[in-house]
């Protein structure tokens, strides 16, 4: 390959941001010396080369530095990594987080999907508009989803920066640095200011890299976090997203430690029944717990439900090494915030399941791809690895049984489709996230081209009870086809949204109530916005993925969202279209296209019923399923079901 | 003597296809086996010498058993498949995404695409006249070829060709996403400014007249390219040792574009800069 490069230069703090990264340059034309990282572990010059899936993490160093990514970083990025500068732009384009033009240095992202729309985002967005006025120097971007839907309506502040030191802990080991990000993101969070400068009106090159969460957001707290993120107020803790937290009834597993433990003390896991599942699964050994996997009947719960211990078999027994592990912590469904709860509220319990199911399935490296938009998750859980790491629960020898695995953090970049696992994989090395063409599939041919185990977070934390209980305490709960618990995503128009852990089984009513939803229900989205509506008068369908498959309607990955009569149906309708035509990859035909023209017959029968939308509902009808038959991925397969359903159930347009 | 490379011998693998038993070699795509049996699929972002990127979605077949259809180019034929090229579903869904191409791009220099449209009913119009289009000028900024995504299906032959496959020059490659996607050079530049070496090879292979010849370009824009009248001289290109076969497209006797026989072992099609456009000396008669 021979590559050319522009003659585009990067202005300092962007060389310094990528040297941070990836270590100091090899010749001296490739960049000057290495400043202001002293203190932080790097990759070598020269291993780089062969690392393209660094390039992720490089755009995200420039972008946290300067707030967009110039011709000139991008450059000196390519020529670090080796990249065509071609595919890197087309990376660098591929992700809603970066700019390729120059942007102001502060962003605030605000939230207008499904349940922040119906708790006014509008009006927030056009409020914080017009109190900042035109020259405020900070850009406002509408968002798909943030995943706080519980506390809607919901704003995330990204400051660029320079990032902070790490704060002083004594022989500390030396971290790469792109965990840095997370500590920056948790100082962000705190309101700490690292450095000890005061934390106002700082501009330019002095400023600290920062992130803010704002949920629920008023005009006041989200200018509040815009023009001083390191001190805005703390978010409330992950247990305030947990209803059923102190509730003796409930008798939560998943969620049991989300409010009783530290999440920041691996101690505190430790005393609260943590790490008896690695234990035991060590005893077991790698065929052992995959048998115990399998006989729990665990079903995936990132929205196929495809049966767990399978999966693992199955990339257990290929002969070609080395095997991955993926945990996929994309979480971009819109109403779907389960995963972020678990990861801020109990994040070695995910540390602690990724090392099973690396050890029962025989990889070593595992890859943690986590939603950019998450800074708490990101910092408690590069805290956790951490920790991990230096007390021999990851590392060399886990445990001290002779079985190396350590955990790899990769943030994205706003993309929902890097959750289809496959696009994933191409995220993580460092291509646009687009989905490959199944088969090959994952257990054969995944991440690196290697079998691959790919799960979500609620998965591998279901091994943990199933290690601990055992396989036929675990199967007992729930029902015969759908064990376990299961954690759903309540928001909307209820008294108390949060995530709910019941048994497979309960009700949507049951589940209702348990949040408080008001009478004048009009309608319910199950499983996200690749779900389906059903009716107020449909709450005994039980919440299990055979009864819902019955009942025509899927569980997802377990989004329930209410409507009540005074949210407008159509423009939730033409909300979800825009979101799926928005997040659409753009690579197959039938979804690019079709996502387009579904949201433009929506747009014209915004108003209309009866005959005059009936054109328009054919139309809608017949690109639905070409879309759903011919689309390479599950984006473009399922864009259309939200709104086939509210057309069949609700009768939308009559 | 020449040698007749054999190769390994493949097992057959054996599944129905349109309720007929059919044999191909293991290995083979559905496509492949659909040709054999002089089946007609449409396809576009098939190629001969190409990995297909299945993103046009015009080839998709129904397998037996599975939820979604699938692309016959490259969906490889398994021992006991039950294949249907022709059913109502697969048809319904080659009828809608030709479609959506037609009334999102121009397909008018795309070879076949009318005579498919015409075939499947297609009726691009129903979408509305307000129905959003890539409406793109065309860019020419240098001599040698235009690119029009005003064309563009976004089938990737063109980013394979110049990238890993063809030509490692990974001069282009897809940037934006969903309908925004296009086909782009590092930051968007002109190419003049890319890491192109003006191979051609893009233009070899692009389906649908997104990439074009320069002259090629030209004489459509003034009315005077007419195939009719074209003829076609496959000759040894007389620049180095090389020995790539070269095809002289001539019209009027002057040469319009050149392109290269895909089957040529040596260079499937591959030309660099000075074969495919160093033909004006050949021209020049002074
Ligand atoms: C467009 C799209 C987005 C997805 N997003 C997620 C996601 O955010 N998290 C997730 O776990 N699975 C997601 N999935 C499903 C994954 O592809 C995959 O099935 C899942 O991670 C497998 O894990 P499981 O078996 O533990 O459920 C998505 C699928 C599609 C098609
Ligand atoms: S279905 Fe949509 S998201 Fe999936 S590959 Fe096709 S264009 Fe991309
Ligand atoms: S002419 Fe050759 S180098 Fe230039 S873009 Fe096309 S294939 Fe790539
Ligand atoms: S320019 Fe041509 S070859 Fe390239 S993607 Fe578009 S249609 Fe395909
Ligand atoms: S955070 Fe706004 S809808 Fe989920
Ligand atoms: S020709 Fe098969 S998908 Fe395009």
């Amino acid at each position: 390959m021979d590559l050319r490069f522009g003659d585009s230069k990067p202005a300092d703090e962007e060389r310094e941001a990528v040297d941070a990264l990836l270590g100091p340059p090899e010749s001296s034309w490739e960049g000057a010396d290495r400043t202001d990282a002293d203190l932080r572990w790097a990759r070598g010059g020269r291993q780089a080369r062969d690392r393209r899936d660094l390039l992720l993490p490089a755009l995200h160093a420039v972008n946290d530095r300067v707030g967009w990514i110039s011709e000139g970083a991008l450059d000196y990025v390519c020529r670090r990594l080796t990249v065509p500068p071609a595919e890197a732009y087309g990376v660098a384009t591929f992700y809603a987080m970066f700019s390729v033009r120059p942007r102001p240095a502060t962003v605030l992202h605000v939230c207008t999907d499904l349940a922040c729309t119906a708790a006014g985002a509008a009006k927030l967005c056009a409020d914080v508009e017009r109190r900042l006025g035109p020259e405020s120097g900070v850009k406002v971007e509408r968002s798909p989803c943030l995943g706080l839907c519980e506390r809607a309506p919901a704003a995330l502040v990204v400051r660029a920066g320079r990032p902070s030191a790490l704060p002083a802990q004594g022989g500390c080991p030396a971290r790469p640095a792109f965990e840095d990000e997370a500590v920056q993101a948790e100082a962000g969070v705190r309101g700490r200011s690292p450095r000890g400068r005061d934390g106002e009106g700082r501009r330019g090159r002095d400023t600290l890299h920062a992130t803010a969460v704002c949920a629920p957001a008023t005009p006041a707290t989200a200018l509040h976090a815009v023009t001083a993120p390191e001190s805005a107020p703390a978010e409330p803790a992950p247990a305030l997203a947990v209803p059923q937290t102190g509730d003796p009834d409930a008798a939560l597993t998943l969620l049991a430690r989300i409010g009783t433990t530290d999440p920041a003390s691996l101690d505190d896991y430790r005393a609260h029944g943590g790490y008896a599942a690695l234990r035991r699964a060590f005893a077991l050994g790698p065929a052992g717990v995959i048998r115990e996997v399998t006989d729990a009947g665990l079903l995936g719960r990132g929205g196929a439900a495809f049966p767990t211990g399978r999966k693992w078999q199955a990339t257990a027994a290929r002969p070609d090494h080395p095997h991955y592990l993926v945990c996929n912590a994309d979480e971009s469904e819109p109403g779907t915030f389960k995963d972020r709860v678990l990861m801020e509220g109990d994040p070695y319990a995910l540390v602690e399941a990724m090392t099973v199911a690396a050890y029962a399935t025989g990889a070593h490296r595992g890859y943690l791809y986590l939603r950019g938009e998450y800074p708490r998750a990101l910092a408690r859980l590069t805290h956790a690895v951490a920790q991990a790491r230096a007390r021999g629960l990851l590392g060399d020898d886990v445990l001290g049984q002779g079985y190396a695995f350590d955990i790899e953090i990769r943030r994205g970049a706003g993309a929902y489709v890097c959750g289809e696992e496959t696009a994933l994989f191409n995220s993580i090395e460092g291509h646009r996230g687009e989905p490959r063409s199944k088969p090959p599939f994952p257990v054969e041919k995944g991440l690196f081209g290697r079998p691959t185990v790919a799960n979500n977070v609620e998965t591998l934390v279901n091994v943990l009870p199933i290690l601990t209980m055992g396989a036929q305490a675990y199967a007992s709960i729930g029902t015969p086809a759908s064990t376990g618990p299961k954690l759903f995503c309540v928001s909307g128009s209820v008294a108390r949204p949060g995530v709910y852990e019941l048994p497979f089984g309960a009700t949507l009513g049951e589940l209702l109530t348990l949040a408080g939803a008001r009478d004048n229900l009009r309608a319910v989205l199950l499983g996200g916005a690749a779900g389906g509506f059903v009716r107020p008068g449909e709450l005994g369908i039980p919440l299990t993925f055979e009864g819902t498959r019955e009942a025509g309607t899927t569980l997802g990955s377990g989004v329930v969202m209410a409507f009540d009569d005074t949210v407008p149906l159509p423009r939730l309708l033409l909300r979800i279209a825009e979101f799926f035509r928005d997040e659409s990859c753009g690579q197959c035909v039938p979804c690019r296209v079709g996502t387009v023209r579904q949201e433009e017959a929506l747009r014209r029968i915004a108003e209309r019923t009866g005959a005059d939308a009936s054109l328009d509902i054919t139309l809608l009808r017949e690109v639905g399923r070409a879309m759903r038959d011919a689309s390479i991925c599950g984006l473009g397969q399922t864009a259309w079901n939200a709104v086939e359903s509210a057309i069949d159930r609700l009768g939308a347009y009559e | 003597m020449t040698a007749i490379e054999l190769g390994v011998p493949r097992r057959l693998v054996e599944f129905t296809l349109d309720g007929q038993e059919a044999r191909v070699p293991e290995g083979s795509t559905i496509l492949d086996a659909c040709r054999a049996a002089g089946k007609d699929v449409p396809t576009l972002c098939q190629g001969d010498t190409l990995t297909p990127k299945n993103a046009c979605r015009v080839c998709v077949v129904e397998v037996e058993g599975a939820r979604t259809l699938a692309p016959a180019c490259s969906r490889r034929a398994e021992p006991g498949m039950v294949v249907r090229t022709d059913t109502e579903r697969a048809r319904h869904s080659r009828k809608v995404v030709l479609e959506l191409l037609a009334s999102s791009v121009d397909l008018s220099t795309t070879p076949q695409a009318a005579g498919w449209l015409k075939e499947y009913e297609a009726k691009p119009g129903r979408f509305g006249p307000d129905a959003a289009r890539v409406d793109e000028e065309p860019r020419i900024d240098n001599d040698l070829y235009v690119r029009d995504y005003g064309k563009c299906i976004l089938c990737y032959k063109c980013v394979d060709a110049c990238g890993d496959q063809w030509q490692n020059s990974f001069a282009i490659s897809v940037s934006g996403r969903g309908f925004d996607a296009r086909i782009s050079v590092e930051h968007d530049a002109p190419l003049t400014d890319s890491a192109c070496v003006y191979c051609g090879n893009c233009i070899e292979v692009c389906p649908t007249g997104a990439l074009s010849f320069r002259s090629e370009f030209d004489m459509r824009a003034a009315g005077t390219w007419d195939e009719e009248r074209q003829t076609e001289t496959t000759t040894v290109c007389a620049y180095c040792g090389v020995g790539c076969n070269l095809t002289l497209h001539v019209q009027d006797n002057e040469i319009v574009k050149v392109t290269s026989p895909h089957d040529n072992p040596v260079t499937h099609g591959n030309l660099c800069i000075k074969g495919r456009f160093g033909y004006q000396h050949v021209q020049n008669r002074d």
